[in-house]
């Protein structure tokens, strides 16, 4: 029978998972390289999350290397609204995914390369990893100066962040991932990066911010295709096994079966925003309005990403007090979210009086109010 | 020593005859007087304090950062109880017991000690033993090589039941795809493999909605050398439907349009139908369309409809206004900003196109697009969606 080599490719690794006690053909079952064709951040969060319930990894180890389309990644106890611009996100068309690994934000283009480790959790050891990619590098290109910091993480020249790390650890297995930057766009980097919401208070974990930079600013002989070759060189040398990498497609439910309920989950509201740890904004909005501003005072208290306390506090009778309770009142129990909370006031709108000064206040406070979100 | 003495009390409970040899007589006689020690404090479960293992790295302290149980709750070996962070790796700790939580011994955000207690599990007596044998993962008893080694090899999630059950029917727990948590394969994976595998009829589990007749090729086996074919006979299954009512609050935006919709009908209502011919607008269009293409704007039917409806509201303007809550006063509207009903995941949203009466088809149609683009990525503003006076409804593309 004669197959076309990408299938031949997701059979091997198909048995590859079925018969772990079956070597194939002159590969030591030691180890195993695998690439995603999908730029598809939840895609391949969803592949990790898979690899991470299913494979035994007692006597093995994976490499997954891929990339991504421009994606804002944070952390899982990390709360976006204090990481990252998510307006301009949403004007940029940039998505925004939440990983299952603990750590920092970080932002992922097709100029940065991510790299996970996946070992027993016996064998979880976040030094050798990175030491093998500053290997690798060097290999590559011996005078780069780059070494790994204390806090896990890979610097250029003494002072540029390239690669950041992050781990999730299971019941019996493990991984270690970390991004490496390229050729990414750092004006993009930096400005989606910094938050432009004020007052939020929460126990979530900060990123700590760094100054980057590309590897292809230092060679601009470099390039992605490059670095993933050399560390899978380097990988396949330290495991001893066949510089072999097998693609992968995360859409693929014959080979990685179940992989498209966990696209799904990674995709939803409830894990990308439902997931954040509880937190509070206490800030004030300046409206101006026909020669005068008015200061509001605004305490929000959300909970699983929606709103579960509501204080606005607008100066007396600028709007209706009953119209005023009616917004605090369907606020509550909304979703932090600024489509969301536009659609709720404008649909309220259509039952209060005709009259246009109060439309307009209520549209500009509705207004101000999204731009927290 | 306890582990000890409950190992050897499962032994005896699970035994199958050829292994009573493997026991010689002193073990027999011990786990005898054992039982009966047992057995007179089989009344209440024990406590056990489930300790923070070892993370790796000479890790000693981590931050707690969600619960996934609470006290009270039953938890099933494997079960995830919660999830603590240490220095950017995130570690999900798992049950060793099945149980009932007793005690969360932290809170979010506090600091939890490796090889201190981070949960007490109330552990049924009996339950307790099937669990603490397989904390290696194996079945101690089964030699069975063919479930041994599957088992053994394979990170699969199951209960002991599950495990038991699947054995006894000969199914490779990784054959099956686990629907439970974690991906933990639940007894109705097992069975739903085994009714793929043979056709069965199955019990209906409780969750089971309605099973829906099995198709006929199924019922009846293929006979490859039998040429003439098999009339199929129609097998009546009985249609089990166990679904159950169910009750919730009205919230958000759905509340908000229960208020709208309300007092929409409490206005009088107009009706009027005709049918028109628009043959000439259909050859207008594909004249136009090009022309418009090339200014960077789409020409549906849209625009030249909203034109034709402010047309008609400049003849009649009273269907461009509105009325009082007590229907005392009508307010003619002077704009006549017409909306276009759209279908969003949030409901139906009706964003609406500015002053009309002074747009050409043209600005119109660039208008609509903005508010098309906008409204499929959810990020229509307040004034997009306030102060419209007259609507229109494709019903075709709602």
């Amino acid at each position: 029978m004669v197959l076309r080599s990408s299938l031949k490719s997701c059979l091997q690794l198909f048995c590859f998972l079925k018969t772990p006690k079956a070597g194939f053909r002159s590969t030591t079952s030691g180890g195993l390289i695998i690439q995603s064709i999908s730029n598809d951040i939840y895609q391949n969060l969803a592949v990790e999350d898979w690899i991470h319930d299913h494979m035994n990894l007692e006597n093995r180890q994976v490499l997954f290397l891929w990339r991504n389309s421009p994606a804002v990644v944070i952390g899982r106890h990390q709360n976006p609204w204090q990481e990252c611009n998510l307006r301009l996100m949403r004007q940029k068309n940039i998505k925004l995914a939440r990983r299952r690994s603990g750590g920092g934000t970080v932002y992922h283009d097709l100029g940065n390369i991510n790299l996970t480790f996946f070992t027993a959790r016996k064998k979880y050891e976040r030094m050798e990893n990175l030491k093998l990619i500053v290997k690798a590098l060097k290999a590559l290109r011996p005078q780069l100066d780059i070494h790994v910091t204390d806090r896990y993480d890979i610097l250029l020249d003494r002072q540029f962040k390239i690669s950041g790390t992050a781990a999730k650890l299971g019941r019996t297995t493990a991984y270690h991932h970390c991004t490496l930057l390229c050729n990414a766009d750092k004006f993009v980097l930096s400005s989606v990066l910094k938050t432009p919401y004020k007052g939020i208070k929460s126990n979530a974990t900060p990123s700590v911010p760094a100054s980057v930079k590309n590897l292809f600013e230092e060679d601009p002989s470099l390039t992605c295709e490059m670095l993933l070759d050399a560390i899978a060189e380097e990988y396949a040398t330290q495991h001893q096994i066949d510089h072999h990498i097998t693609l992968v497609n995360p859409a693929d439910e014959t080979v990685l079966p179940g992989i498209s309920n966990k696209t799904k989950e990674l995709q939803a509201w409830e894990w990308v925003y439902g997931k954040t740890p509880k937190f509070s904004v206490s800030t004030c909005l300046n409206i101006a309005y026909k020669d005068s501003v008015i200061d509001v005072k605004v305490d929000l208290d959300v909970k699983h990403g929606r709103i579960e306390v509501c204080n606005i506090d607008l100066p007396e009778q600028w709007l209706p007090p009953a119209l005023c309770s009616e917004l605090v009142n369907s606020f509550t129990g909304s979703k932090f979210c600024p489509n969301e909370i536009t659609t709720l006031a404008t649909t309220l709108l259509r039952v209060c009086p005709q009259d246009d000064d109060t439309h307009s206040r209520w549209n500009l406070l509705c207004e101000n109010m999204t731009m927290l979100m | 020593v306890c582990t000890h003495r409950v190992r050897s009390c499962s032994s005896i409970r699970f035994i199958k005859s050829k292994y009573v040899c493997v026991f010689d007589k002193s073990a027999l006689k011990f786990s005898h007087q054992q039982r009966l020690f047992r057995t007179s404090a089989v009344s209440c479960g024990q406590i056990v304090q489930f300790k923070l293992s070892d993370i790796g790295e000479g890790i000693t302290e981590v931050t707690v950062k969600e619960w996934y149980v609470k006290e009270g709750d039953g938890v099933s070996q494997f079960d995830s109880i919660c999830e603590v962070q240490s220095d950017k790796a995130s570690v999900t700790i798992t049950s060793r017991y099945d149980g009932i939580i007793r005690k969360l011994h932290y809170n979010v955000d506090e600091i939890a000690y490796v090889g201190k207690p981070l949960v007490d599990i109330e552990t049924d007596a009996s339950k307790g033993v099937a669990s603490e044998e397989d904390i290696v993962e194996t079945p101690p008893m089964s030699h069975e090589e063919h479930t041994h080694q599957e088992i053994k090899g394979h990170k699969t999630l199951a209960t002991p039941a599950v495990r038991r059950l699947a054995m006894e029917n000969n199914v490779k727990l990784s054959e099956v795809v686990g629907t439970g948590k974690d991906n933990r394969i639940l007894k109705e994976d097992i069975l739903n493999y085994l009714a793929k595998q043979t056709g069965a009829i199955l019990p209906p589990s409780p969750k089971a909605e309605i099973i829906p007749p099995l198709p006929k090729s199924e019922t009846v086996p293929a006979a490859p050398k039998d040429k003439a074919h098999k009339i199929p006979v129609p097998v009546s299954r009985p249609v089990v439907f166990s679904g159950k009512d169910k009750t919730e609050p009205i919230t958000g935006f759905h509340k908000a349009m229960v208020k709208t919709m309300s007092t929409a009908l409490k206005i009088p209502h107009f009706g009027y139908c005709d049918e028109i011919d628009l043959t000439q607008l259909v050859q207008l269009r594909e004249e136009l369309k090009p022309l418009a293409q090339l200014r960077g704007v789409k020409l549906s039917f849209m625009p030249f409809f909203i034109k034709a409806a402010s047309l008609g509201l400049l003849q009649y303007p009273i269907l461009n206004a509105s009325l009082d809550e007590s229907c005392q006063n009508v307010t003619y509207k002077a704009s006549h900003n017409i909306g276009v009903a759209m279908d969003t995941e949030q409901g139906l949203i009706v964003p609406n196109v500015k002053n009309v009466q002074v747009c050409s088809v043209f600005e119109i149609a660039s208008e609509l697009n903005r508010l098309q683009s906008l409204g499929s990525a959810g990020q229509l503003g307040m004034n997009d969606l306030t102060g419209g006076t007259f609507t229109l409804s494709n019903i075709g593309t709602v």
